[in-house]
């Protein structure tokens, strides 16, 4: 044994850690670069944002935000000023730009069939998958393995072959462009990670529990609504949000099977253009609306983020 | 003791009766619990799955429903495995799925070694590097457009503040030889932290007592590294590497809005060249067979890479 150390002989030394330390807060930094460049360019003004060389300090703007909520039509100074006071904020920076405001954009529409879509399958697949995960972990069913690798591969198939045969289906059962048709799709995508996720919460609920229950009269159902389902809050809480990031971010099949009514804000975003090209602060705008969830989220499941990128397959 | 009561009389109570008494079957609540969700995955998948193998033996437009539909047999597996255009396509997506999953493994391992030192902030820092891979690849993809501009995009700013060059020239999506880094460069920003956090994982699942006998015995912090730290995180590498190889061979929606698949086709992967041949030129017949070989290839690929794996783990 080593002579004279008195704490762990294999704990890293201070230097290996400041040197640790140093590198990773230096690709922290830059990996997040990106994202800060996304919510500044939100508060650019159009003029700002392509310039060059690239501004860092600016003069802010809701400028982005205005043009991503509203559609403006150009009109003559003349005409401008006949008008009365503008009416509000967004009107008066519209007007600067010789144009005014001719009435709500498509954001709000697609973002608010991204949530009923999101929210929608995510119920279901949690629900769907807290059922089954329970059937696999309690029961003996015949061929289990064999169908959870069938319930896991259905996640293998390219979005877009599965999309080719989908889109011909929904087109005959009326489904294309409908918020039942993608919320029952991404049900389907989602039911696979929530079966073995679940699966996995429930296995480390001792069986114990449910057969206190049923000794003390209920019966099996019960037993799983009264001492399962409390015990497997936490996990049911982190699969939710796990199918719910995955809704929300999905964009291959959204993009193929809706195109108006139903669709969601991933394929409406890069759509957005103003005059002569893209308005990139409105898409920043429109992208910073849409990612702030996303870190929220990210925020509250870091303990639980392992299991669910791996589909339970590792955990802490 | 009351319990033990309870299980004997639970214990002498028939069958049949216990079984009224408790509702429905374990049997039964199971096929009721596992069913719906069985069902559903058989009418949104399957169904459409064996659909899609039918229509690869014809040739069937979507566009044109009413045309008669004629049975090729294989026909279009045969003009697919001829066809030059998907076999460039495979190239793309082979140098697309090689080049960032070797950057993910390297750079994320080297992260996941270091924050495994437990400096000061560790945790906080590991979440700052997750938010990447959490959000929209389409929506980030797309924003990414941006930093790309030549001129006025960070990236190229940036790049030409380096080395020198003038950042006008620096057009990485319009340019042949570097579009296809583009899309490298973005996927390997957004999923090394993937492979970090499965790295990480596997570094914390070394017992320390191991090090500490290597201490006694001592071994280098070279020999170390090659004979405990990497064997012993191995089977995690693997498996982050089996998880990223399926996502980036079905990869669509980064690259559909960073490229489209342009300049020309020097970034068409598979996913792209089946949309372009589905979707725009409306050959389904002709696209489902092309699907149907893509799904066998990843399912192909994946279960003989499990199997390597488990050999990994076994030893």
């Amino acid at each position: 044994m080593s002579l004279t150390s008195a704490h762990s002989v294999v704990a890293p030394s201070a230097t290996s850690k400041r040197v640790a330390g140093t590198i990773i807060v230096a690709y922290a930094l830059i990996s997040i670069v990106p994202l800060l460049w996304i919510f500044a360019t939100s508060f650019k003004t159009p003029p700002d944002s392509i310039a060059y060389p690239p501004k860092i300090l600016f003069q802010p703007s809701l400028e982005g935000y205005c043009n991503l909520f509203s559609t403006r039509t150009r009109q003559t100074p003349e005409y401008i000023n006949s008008l009365g006071p503008a009416t509000g904020l967004c009107d008066e920076t519209v007007r600067k730009r010789n144009m005014v405001i001719a009435g709500p954009s498509n954001f709000m529409p697609r973002f608010v069939n991204s949530l009923i879509i999101a929210f929608g399958s995510t119920f279901c697949a949690v629900f769907l998958g807290t059922l089954s995960a329970y059937g696999f972990s309690r029961f003996k069913v015949p061929l289990a393995d064999d169908l959870l690798f069938f319930i896991l591969s259905t996640r293998m198939m390219p979005p877009i072959a599965v999309a080719i045969p989908i889109y011909l289906m929904y087109r005959e059962l009326g489904l294309s462009d409908t918020a039942l048709g993608m919320i029952l799709l991404y049900t389907a995508v989602n039911v696979s990670l929530a079966v073995w996720l679940l699966k996995g919460f429930i296995d480390e609920i001792p069986r114990e529990y449910e057969e206190a229950a049923m000794i003390d009269g209920y019966t099996r159902l019960q037993a799983f609504w009264r001492t399962v389902l409390p015990q497997a809050t936490t996990g049911i809480a982190a699969t939710a949000i796990f199918c719910l990031i995955f809704a929300w971010n999905e964009y291959a099949f959204a993009a193929l099977l809706t195109s108006g009514t139903a669709q969601t804000a991933p394929p409406f975003i890069p759509t957005i253009i103003g005059e002569g090209g893209q308005d990139w602060p409105a898409v920043a705008a429109g992208t910073t609306i849409f990612l702030v969830p996303i870190l929220v989220f990210t925020i509250l499941l870091r303990k639980q983020l392992l299991r669910g990128i791996t589909f339970g397959a590792v955990r802490k | 003791m009351l319990n033990r009561t309870a299980d004997s009389v639970a214990r002498a109570t028939p069958e049949p009766l216990a079984r009224k008494v408790r509702g429905i079957s374990d049997k039964g609540l199971a096929w009721l619990f596992i069913s719906p969700t069985i069902l559903l995955l058989l009418a949104i998948n399957i169904f459409p799955l064996f659909w899609a193998i039918y229509l690869s033996f014809t040739n069937f437009r979507a566009n044109r429903p009413n045309e008669v539909v004629k049975n090729l047999g294989l026909a279009n597996y045969k003009r697919i495995l001829a066809d030059q255009d998907i076999w460039i396509a495979m190239q793309t997506t082979a140098h697309f799925v090689f080049w960032t999953i070797l950057l993910q493994t390297l750079i994320g391992f080297t992260l996941a070694w270091l924050i495994d030192r437990k400096f000061r902030g560790h945790a906080f820092w590991t979440t700052i590097i997750l938010v990447p891979m959490m959000l929209s690849p389409a929506v980030v993809g797309n924003f990414w457009r941006f930093l790309y501009e030549p001129q006025i995009g960070l990236f190229a700013y940036a790049v030409s503040f380096v080395t020198g060059i003038p950042a006008t020239e620096i057009s990485m999506l319009s340019n042949v030889s570097l579009a296809p880094w583009s899309i490298i460069i973005v996927d390997t920003w957004m999923w090394t932290p993937y492979v970090m956090l499965i790295c990480l994982a596997g570094l914390r699942s070394i017992p320390e007592y191991i090090y500490e006998a290597a201490e006694v015995d001592r071994a280098s912090n070279w020999r170390q590294f090659w004979s405990i730290t990497l064997p012993m995180a191995l089977p995690f590498i693997m498996l982050a590497v089996l998880f990223r190889g399926i996502e980036n061979f079905k990869m669509f929606d980064m690259v559909n809005l960073l490229t489209g698949g342009g300049p020309g086709s020097t970034t068409e992967v598979a996913s792209i060249t089946l949309k372009r041949q589905a979707f725009e030129s409306w050959r389904t017949g002709y696209s489902s067979a092309f699907a149907i070989i893509l799904f066998v290839a990843v399912f192909g690929l994946a279960n003989i890479y499990v199997k390597a794996l488990n050999k990994v783990k076994q030893r």
